[in-house]
């Protein structure tokens, strides 16, 4: 058993390490969780977590800067089925295309695009930045025991853009800000979340504990 | 709307040292900021903010230790301040594990840098901490102008201008100082907040002279913010992070009770 976080160059993995060491212990696995560029580890990885912050066509150039690395994710998460976790732009760059700045390709794994966050109220400021709660579409091993819904637990987002126009069983949860916001993804073996798991206390340690345990 | 009023605590640091140690629990060491910011997480507090105050730049690599420290610890946002000035020291912060840095003199005396590092890093994890005063007299329609050096100094630059400049250029967060108001417990300046406020799409934090639990609604509410941050009436355990929210909530404002008992 082991945890690959892609590393990129996209900010600091530093606390999401430590977040999924902190819930393997909790849990009472013995899963090593390391940070790497290294394609042939993500390749061996059981689990794979795609972070990301910054903009959409920044990280998908530095992800594809990493030589092999798009390719060693494929083949392990679509091709072998292993569990995968996008966080925020992590998420995002499942999607078909960023519309960010310029248009770029994402790496196709769920349909969609990533578009502007546009509330119906024009005082609603943009970043969506702090904590919001989730509202679920279905039931998903990664929320086994969390409290969602407007009464539950919440979950910190940082983000301007987030994923529309996609299939709708790929949404997973949303959060309401003036508008209904993609928080979280499902598909297969993938999941994605826009908000920070390992920023989020309690909602997002429950999350990764769930991940690490979670067998598609 | 689900989305939550943030209620942020603010720690100055010197050299590594909580500068007022944080008294409303017992600590083993109530001026290690680590052990503080643990107290602060556990209470409920919605995001943490380091002031580092270190004089000498030789001893700000402490506060990267510090930082570092309290990512482990702490599975919270974390925003790190004080003395910024160049790409690397953003990059030093955030590789430490902030979340997001501020910027306050830096981005006064070259407003380009405020563009340089939205660019790096992005617009979310760079704030522009702006520290303003009233200079309009009495009767005349209100203006505020920044401040540096802990407000001593005036540069002649309009504060709302500044903040849609700043804006304009990639800052995606606003942490805006009435130094009229700083340490005096009279509230925050609301039209000031409410000016800055209104002329910017991003979020502003407000700060500066909270002395009542009405001043944090009053800066929701009335100002216009979508974070309160205030730093002595937690620290001295005036207020704890629970009484202001249940304060505000009552109030008819969103706050996350998440971890607060009702």
């Amino acid at each position: 058993m082991s945890v690959a976080i892609v590393d990129y160059g996209s900010g600091n993995l530093h606390s999401a390490q430590k977040a999924f060491e902190r819930m393997a212990r909790e849990r009472g696995l013995n899963t090593p969780v390391v940070v790497t560029a290294d394609p042939d580890l993500v390749r061996k990885a059981d689990r794979i977590v795609l972070p990301g912050v910054g903009a959409f066509a920044d990280c998908k150039r530095g992800l594809v800067g990493v030589p092999g690395m798009v390719e060693a994710m494929t083949e392990a998460v679509r091709g072998r089925g292993r569990p995968f976790l996008g966080i925020c732009v992590g998420m995002q760059l499942m999607a078909g295309r960023g519309l960010e700045k310029e248009i770029s390709a994402g790496l196709g794994w769920v349909p969609g695009d990533i578009d502007l966050i546009r509330p119906a109220d024009p005082t609603l400021k943009i970043p969506h930045m702090g904590w919001n709660t989730l509202e679920v579409t279905r039931d998903h091993p990664v929320l086994a025991g969390i409290p969602t819904g407007p009464k539950g637990l919440h979950a910190y987002f940082v983000h301007s853009y987030h994923l529309t126009a996609t299939a709708a069983d790929v949404v997973l949860a949303e959060a309401d800000y003036g508008t209904r916001v993609t928080a979280m993804i499902a598909r297969d073996t993938m999941v994605g979340t826009q908000f920070h798991p390992e920023k989020s206390q309690t909602l997002g340690l429950s999350l990764i504990g769930n991940f690490l345990e979670w067998r598609p | 709307m689900t989305f939550k009023i943030r209620i942020i605590p603010c720690l100055d640091v010197k050299d590594g040292r909580v500068v007022k140690g944080v008294q409303f629990v017992d600590l083993i060491d109530a001026g290690d900021p680590v052990e503080a910011a643990k107290a602060y997480d556990a209470a409920g507090a919605d995001e943490l903010t380091f002031l580092d105050i270190t004089a000498s730049s030789d001893d700000r690599r402490t506060m990267f230790d510090v930082v570092t420290r309290t990512a482990e610890a702490c599975f919270m946002p974390l925003t790190v301040g004080g003395g910024v000035r160049t790409v690397e020291d953003i990059r030093a912060l955030l590789q430490s594990g902030a979340d997001k840095v501020s910027i306050n003199t830096a981005a006064v005396t070259d407003r380009a840098f405020v563009g340089r590092a939205a660019d790096k890093f992005g617009n979310q994890c760079i704030v522009v901490a702006i520290d303003a005063r009233k200079v309009s007299a009495d009767g005349e329609t209100e203006r505020w102008e920044i401040f540096t050096h802990g407000g001593r100094k005036p540069t002649g630059i309009d504060a709302v201008a500044y903040a849609r400049e700043v804006v304009a250029l990639g800052a995606g967060e606003i942490l805006l100082t009435s130094m009229d108001r700083d340490g005096t417990k009279s509230g925050f300046d609301l039209k000031l907040t409410r000016a800055i406020a209104d002329a910017v799409p991003v979020p502003v934090i407000a700060s500066g002279g909270v002395g009542t639990l009405d001043h944090f609604v009053e800066g929701v509410r009335d100002g216009g913010a979508t974070g309160v941050l205030a730093a002595s009436v937690f620290h001295f355990g005036t207020f704890t992070i629970g009484e202001v929210k249940r304060h505000m909530q009552a109030a008819g404002l969103p706050v996350r009770m998440d971890g607060i008992a009702g």
